[in-house]
């Protein structure tokens, strides 16, 4: 499973994940404390910018403008049918700004370095009984039953299809529901062997 | 954290699109429902947040394809972090039910439901400068959802005749 993720050594990509998270943050804060259509639109050029400078590829960037544009289209015609084109107008340039920012994030930073920013930002936790080492491995056994969820999802549905019940919720959910929470069992029971424990 | 990753599997299905609305009708957020009908509200809570927290950080698992921290801080951001709390209300009731039956998983399910428009629906709010404008959007919704906790609550209710004294509040199990 590969992510959004685009290699790259710009500038954007070589800040540490834990502090442009926060930026991102205090744009999206930003965003909200504007008021002004023009303010707000500086700020999504200068978001616009950051994606020139990171050299997102084209086929991405197009990716990612359809996906926010059908959200800004529906959104931009409730607004103004239900408060008038300037509130919708503003509510939109937030919108934009906030998303594109969000995801120039997720598209300049490695999954890898996220989940290390986040170990490092849980350790002031450990006297609280947080243990950051465990991050990594429950990404990694979530990831791994993510897959194997897929393959029992699909033998269920053969096995519905097989018995001519392909259009019966009931029929694909509880066997795939029964055989995710005995996964579930058996992986919690290898663990507990493993000395890891409940939780 | 099995669970977390059949919230995932849930988002593979495609959303159905009802008319020409443009907004799909997904079947991801069925799954904090479920989460919190058959974990309870600890364990339910707890593999919604962590799949919440493998979406932020990037990984697809998002119905569509979506990941990252976008569709957090977007208009619908509030939903998503909703499905905590909806798993955590049902979890609750489910809970403290002697034996789970239809009823108490219906009514488990829809307040589960409410207390996710609770969350989301003052973001939206929040987002668009306008509560009274966000409650109306979200209406557009409320069909599709009450339709899926119809349906969670019996496929819920069949997996406590299929796996009788092993789920919610009886048993210790690994989530």
């Amino acid at each position: 499973m590969t992510g959004w993720y685009e290699p790259g050594t710009s500038p954007l990509h070589r800040i540490p994940a834990g502090w442009k998270f926060l930026a991102v943050l205090a744009l999206a804060a930003l965003v909200f404390a504007l008021r002004s259509p023009v303010w707000l639109g500086g700020v999504c050029a200068a978001v616009l910018l950051g994606y020139a400078v990171a050299r997102v590829t084209p086929r991405r960037c197009l990716q990612l403008a359809r996906m926010l544009g059908m959200l800004v289209l529906l959104v931009f015609a409730m607004q103004w049918w239900l408060l008038g084109a300037g509130q919708a107008l503003v509510v939109c340039l937030r919108i934009v700004a906030a998303l594109a920012a969000a995801n120039l994030f997720t598209v300049t930073t490695r999954v890898e370095d996220l989940v290390f920013a986040v170990e490092r930002g849980l350790r002031p936790f450990t006297r609280l009984g947080v243990r950051p080492d465990r991050v990594g491995l429950l990404i990694g056994l979530t990831l791994q039953a993510v897959a194997a969820l897929s393959m029992i999802s699909a033998e269920v549905r053969e096995a519905a299809k097989a018995r001519g019940a392909e259009r019966s919720i009931p029929a694909f959910a509880v066997p795939f529901l029964v055989r995710t929470l005995r996964h579930a069992d058996e992986l919690g029971e290898a663990l507990a062997a493993r000395g890891e424990g409940d939780g | 954290m099995v669970f977390a990753a059949f919230i995932a599997v849930l988002g593979i299905f495609p959303g159905v699109y009802v008319g020409t609305s443009g907004i799909p009708i997904v079947l991801q957020n069925a799954g904090p429902l479920l989460a919190g009908s058959l974990l309870g509200a600890r364990r339910g809570a707890m593999s919604v947040a962590l799949f919440l927290a493998l979406t932020a950080l990037g990984l697809p698992l998002l119905s569509g394809g979506r990941a990252g921290i976008g569709p957090f801080l977007g208009p619908s951001g509030g939903f998503l972090l909703g499905w905590i709390l909806s798993a955590l209300v049902a979890g609750l009731i489910v809970a403290r039910a002697k034996r789970p039956g239809l009823p108490v998983l219906l009514a488990a399910n829809a307040a589960g439901l409410a207390a996710d428009y609770l969350i989301g629906v003052p973001w939206l709010g929040f987002y668009t400068g306008d509560l009274p404008a966000a409650a109306v959007q979200s209406l557009t919704f409320l069909p599709g959802d009450v339709a899926k906790v119809v349906v969670v609550s019996l496929i819920a209710a069949l997996l406590y005749r299929a796996l009788p004294g092993q789920l919610a509040g009886s048993a210790k199990r690994s989530a």
